[in-house]
C-alpha cells in the first residue's frame, strides 16, 4: 500500500454525528490516482454517509477530507464538483421530470469548455448506446437499468478526477447490472479514480483494486481485494455479527 | 344580445382574470418548487410593484416604462426578502418559516399602510389604454388595458418557458425543485438558484399587481391579499410547485369564476368565493398533489 499522504483523495479520522448518533466514528481512507476503491459493509455501517460528507452534503463533526492535496471539508457542494469529483447517489436520484439530454447537460453544468461537454456526450452515448435512443425522453419514464446508466452518465458529464458510486446496481436487473460493471471495468481501463459502495460484494471485489469493510461507522477491515475475497470476515461484516 | 356573443364575450372575461391568476400563481409555484415554502409575502411584492408605477406616472413617466420600473421594484423586493428574511431560517423548521413568511407579509402591509394610508389611491392609467373596442355592433368590449394584459401574459409566459427548458439556470431551478441534494451533487449552486427564482416569481407578481392594479383602477397596501389567496388555488388545483400547473390551474379558476357570474343563477353569484375555496378543500383533500402531479404528496 502507497503512502496516504501522497494520494490523490483521503479521509482521516472522518466523524460525522446525526444528533447524538455517531453515524461515523473516525474512519480514514484513501484513493490513489487510477485506482478503484471499494467500500463494503452491512446497511447502516456507515457507506453512503462517507460518499454524502465527501461530497458536502453531510458535514464532518471532527475530521478531514484532503483532495489533491487540499482540505475540501468546509467547500461547498458546487465547489467541490468544480474541483473535481462527480457523485452518482443512491437510489439514483435523477431529475425525473426532465428528459435524459437535460439530465446530462445539468451534468456538466459546472463546465465552460463547450467542446469538451459535445465531446464526452458523444463519449456517454458510445459508452452507454441507449441513451442516445432515449435522448428526448423524460427520465423517470426509463427502467431501472437505464436510468442507472444516466447517472452514471451525468456524474461523468462533470468530467470527474474521482467518481463517487453509490449501489450502482441497486434496482438494476441482472443482465444489466453485468453490462454497467463492464462498463465502470473500460472507465478504470481509461484510469478513471473511483471510490464504490456496493451490496454485491463479488461484482464490487472484481472490479476494485482494494476495499475498506466498514461495520457500525468504523473501518473493520482492509485490505487488496483478492485478500479480501478470500477472508471470511468480509461475509460476517455483512450478517452485522460483532 | 345573442347568446353566442354573450358567451365570447365571457370567454374573453376567463381569460382576462385567468391570465392574472397565472402570473401570480407561476410566482408562488416558483418559490414553492425551490424552497418549499409558501410565500405569503408574494401578494405584498405585487404591491411594490403597483405603487411603485403609480409613484413613476406621478412624476411624468409613460405607462409602459413605469410597468418596468414597477417590476424591476417587485424583483428587488423579492431579493431583499429572500436574503433579509428567508435566508436565516432556510434549514429551520416549517412552522418557523411559514410564521417568517407571514411576519413579512404584516411588516410590507403595515409600512405601506404608514406610506401610503390604508385608503385606496387612484391608479392613474393613461386615457389611451382605457379605451375600449366594441365588436359585433357593440355586442362584445373589450378595452385596451385587457390587451395589453393578455399580450404581456403570454409574452412572459413565453419567456418563463424558454428560460427554463433552454437555460442551464431555468433548468437548475427545476432540478433543484424536484431534488436539492441531487442539485447539489451535479455542482449547481443552490444558493444562487433560490436568488433567481425569488428575482424571476417577484417579476411576475410586479408585473401581475400593475395590471391588477390597472384592471382595478385603485392601488391600497392590502390589494395583494386577494389575488395570493386565489393565485393559492389556482398552484394547488395545478399541482404547487409546478410551473405548467400553475399556469393550467389559474386560467381554470377564471374561467370556473366568470362561470359562476355569468352563467349560474344570480342567487348563488355571492358565493362565488365560498366555492372556489370549497374546491381548494377538496383538492387538498382528495387531490393533494393537484391536476398535473396526482400522486405526488405535499406539504404546505
Amino acid at each position: 500500500m502507497s503512502d496516504p499522504s501522497k494520494a490523490l483523495f483521503s479521509v482521516q479520522n472522518l466523524e460525522v454525528r446525526f444528533g447524538a448518533v455517531r453515524a461515523l466514528k473516525g474512519i480514514s481512507l484513501h484513493v490513489n490516482k487510477g485506482e478503484v476503491v471499494a467500500l463494503l459493509g452491512a446497511n447502516g455501517a456507515g457507506k453512503s454517509t462517507t460518499l454524502r460528507s465527501i461530497s458536502g452534503l453531510s458535514r464532518p463533526s471532527s475530521g478531514d477530507i484532503f483532495f489533491a492535496g487540499q482540505s475540501i471539508s468546509r467547500v461547498s457542494s458546487s465547489q467541490i464538483v468544480r474541483l473535481g469529483i462527480a457523485h452518482s447517489p443512491e437510489g439514483r436520484r435523477l431529475f425525473g421530470s426532465l428528459t435524459v439530454a437535460e439530465n446530462l447537460r445539468l451534468g456538466s453544468c459546472t463546465r465552460t469548455d463547450k467542446a469538451g461537454i459535445i465531446a464526452d456526450t458523444e463519449r456517454m452515448f458510445a459508452l452507454f448506446p441507449i441513451l442516445r435512443e432515449r435522448h428526448f425522453q423524460l427520465a423517470g419514464t426509463l427502467s431501472g437499468g437505464e436510468q442507472q446508466q444516466l447517472a452514471l452518465a451525468r456524474a461523468l458529464m462533470a468530467a470527474p478526477k474521482l467518481l463517487l458510486l453509490d449501489e450502482p446496481s441497486l434496482g438494476v436487473a441482472p443482465l444489466l447490472i453485468k453490462y454497467i460493471f463492464a462498463a465502470l471495468t473500460e472507465l478504470k481501463r481509461q484510469g478513471m479514480t473511483m471510490l464504490l459502495v456496493e451490496q454485491n460484494i463479488k461484482l464490487a471485489l472484481q472490479l476494485a483494486d482494494r476495499a475498506y469493510v466498514l461495520r457500525t461507522g468504523a473501518v473493520a477491515l482492509s485490505g487488496s481485494s483478492e485478500e479480501l475475497l478470500s477472508d471470511d470476515r468480509v461475509a460476517q461484516a455483512y450478517l452485522g455479527a460483532a | 344580445m345573442s347568446g353566442f356573443e354573450y358567451i365570447l364575450q365571457q370567454v374573453i372575461n376567463a381569460v382576462s382574470l385567468g391570465s392574472l391568476y397565472a402570473l401570480v400563481a407561476v410566482g408562488l409555484s416558483i418559490v414553492f418548487g425551490v424552497l418549499k415554502l409558501t410565500n405569503f409575502a408574494h401578494g405584498d411584492v405585487m404591491m411594490v410593484g403597483a405603487f411603485t408605477t403609480v409613484l413613476l406616472i406621478g412624476v411624468g413617466v409613460p405607462f409602459i416604462p413605469a410597468l418596468f420600473g414597477g417590476i424591476i421594484a417587485s424583483a428587488i423586493a423579492g431579493f431583499l426578502i429572500e436574503r433579509i428574511a428567508y435566508r436565516p431560517v432556510r434549514n429551520a423548521p416549517d412552522v418557523t418559516r411559514l410564521l417568517t413568511s407571514l411576519a413579512v407579509t404584516y411588516i410590507l402591509e403595515n409600512v405601506g399602510i404608514l406610506i401610503f394610508t390604508s385608503s385606496p389611491h387612484n391608479f392613474p392609467l393613461p386615457d389611451s389604454l382605457n379605451e375600449s373596442w366594441q365588436l359585433m355592433g357593440g355586442a362584445i368590449t373589450f378595452t385596451n388595458i385587457n390587451i395589453l394584459t393578455l399580450a404581456l401574459t403570454l409574452l412572459s409566459l413565453v419567456g418563463l418557458g424558454w428560460f427554463i427548458t433552454k437555460t442551464t439556470l431555468g433548468l437548475g431551478m427545476r432540478a433543484a425543485s424536484e431534488d436539492m441534494s441531487a442539485a447539489q451533487l451535479v455542482g449547481l449552486d443552490v444558493n444562487r438558484l433560490i436568488v433567481v427564482a425569488f428575482i424571476v416569481a417577484s417579476a411576475f407578481a410586479g408585473l401581475a399587481g400593475v395590471l391588477w392594479a390597472a384592471q382595478a383602477g385603485v392601488v391600497q397596501p392590502q390589494m395583494g391579499f386577494t389575488p395570493l389567496l386565489k393565485a393559492f388555488v389556482a398552484a394547488i388545483i395545478g399541482g404547487f410547485g409546478s410551473i405548467s400547473g400553475a399556469l393550467v390551474g389559474g386560467f381554470m379558476l377564471g374561467a370556473l369564476e366568470i362561470l359562476i357570474v355569468a352563467f349560474l343563477p344570480d342567487a348563488i353569484t355571492p358565493y362565488r368565493d365560498a366555492i372556489v375555496f370549497s374546491l381548494l378543500i377538496a383538492f387538498l383533500l382528495f387531490r393533494p398533489g393537484g391536476l398535473m402531479q396526482p400522486n405526488r404528496e405535499i406539504k404546505l
